[in-house]
């Protein structure tokens, strides 16, 4: 695909700090307006959807990335490609299942926790659910259903920040009803 | 040297944008079925493409032509699909329909959040860049060279 030869592919930088200080203040936020973790999470994942729908579409126009034909190259496109395009970070993919349909994404660090620390009674609270949502909203866009959450968390203790990513099943396409 | 007419279908199948700039001819049913009868069309091509294809694909279905008008087809991972009609002078409308999708589609319908693309594009602006974006096709005037 000589397509994008003739489009320069750069994307806008900017400073990463004001992105994890609003990111902050909307957890913060939400925390302040729901007082029950479970519900800022579901929350934060709701909105991470609505993101990630419109963010595929940016994603797929500013890389040359095709269709996947394997959820093992999904797993490399959102790696390699997609976490350093939007966040600058390039999480290592591991701990494949034996099926090929389950894999982690191992984060050294989380840009959107830098300067995170959660109170003790937030235990519950899973910091950068709005990922989890994002990954699956825009997935969902390229007829993948996929489980995404995190599995380890830094800021809960693990020494590791762990999102695992489940492939449920592919979205089949079908002809709008009424058509002949 | 024309343009005659551009769709753009989303994944589900409902015509988001429709424009015409040279269009001789009608096709004499309801614009809705007309939209109907062309994404069908579409949906059966892509699945005889990949059926009768000996090899394995990258894009599939790029584009057919007829004695009069060629039909261009672009689509998206995202299932997007954009469809030019031209005359047989436009051998490759790829990177136009791929400027479309990637500066006009997503810069002014995706990253605006208060367009929402289905059921159909209300967004004036996306509506007007893209009518001067295929008017000043090299390949749009009837006229031009």
């Amino acid at each position: 695909m000589s397509r994008q030869s003739n489009r320069t592919t750069d994307s806008k930088k900017m400073n990463s700090e004001l992105f994890t200080l609003t990111y902050g203040a909307l957890v913060s936020q939400l925390c302040k307006d729901y007082e029950n973790d479970e519900e800022v999470n579901k929350q934060l994942d709701k909105m991470g959807y609505n993101i990630g729908v419109r963010l595929i579409e940016d994603f797929l126009a500013r890389s040359s990335v095709g269709r996947c034909q394997d959820f093992r190259e999904t797993a490399d496109v959102i790696a390699k490609v997609a976490f350093k395009m939007y966040l600058g970070v390039t999480p290592s993919v591991t701990n494949w299942s034996p099926a090929g349909d389950e894999f982690s994404l191992i984060l050294e660090n989380n840009p959107l926790a830098d300067f995170v620390e959660l109170p003790d009674n937030h235990n519950t609270l899973v910091y950068s659910n709005l990922l989890c949502g994002a990954l699956r909203g825009a997935l969902e866009m390229v007829q993948m259903a996929v489980d995404v959450k995190f599995a380890q968390d830094t800021l809960r203790g693990d020494s590791v920040t762990e999102i695992r990513m489940k492939f449920i099943k592919r979205i089949e396409e079908n002809l709008p009803a009424g058509d002949e | 040297m024309t343009v005659h007419n551009i769709y753009i279908f989303d994944r589900n199948g409902s015509c988001l944008y429709y424009n015409e700039w040279n269009r001789k001819k009608q096709a004499g049913i309801s614009k809705e079925e007309e939209f109907k009868l062309m994404y069908g069309m579409l949906f059966s091509i892509r699945s005889f493409v990949s059926k009768m294809s000996p090899l394995d694909m990258k894009d599939g279905f790029l584009s057919f032509q007829t004695s009069k008008y060629r039909l261009h087809y672009l689509e998206t991972p995202s299932g997007l699909k954009l469809v030019l009609n031209t005359d047989l002078s436009v051998n490759s409308a790829r990177e136009t329909l791929q400027h479309i999708y990637s500066n006009l589609y997503v810069e002014l319908v995706v990253k605006n959040p208060a367009c929402s693309p289905a059921p159909s594009l209300d967004s004036e602006l996306f509506c007007s860049r893209l009518d001067a974006f295929v008017r000043s096709l090299p390949f749009f005037s009837p006229r031009a060279a």
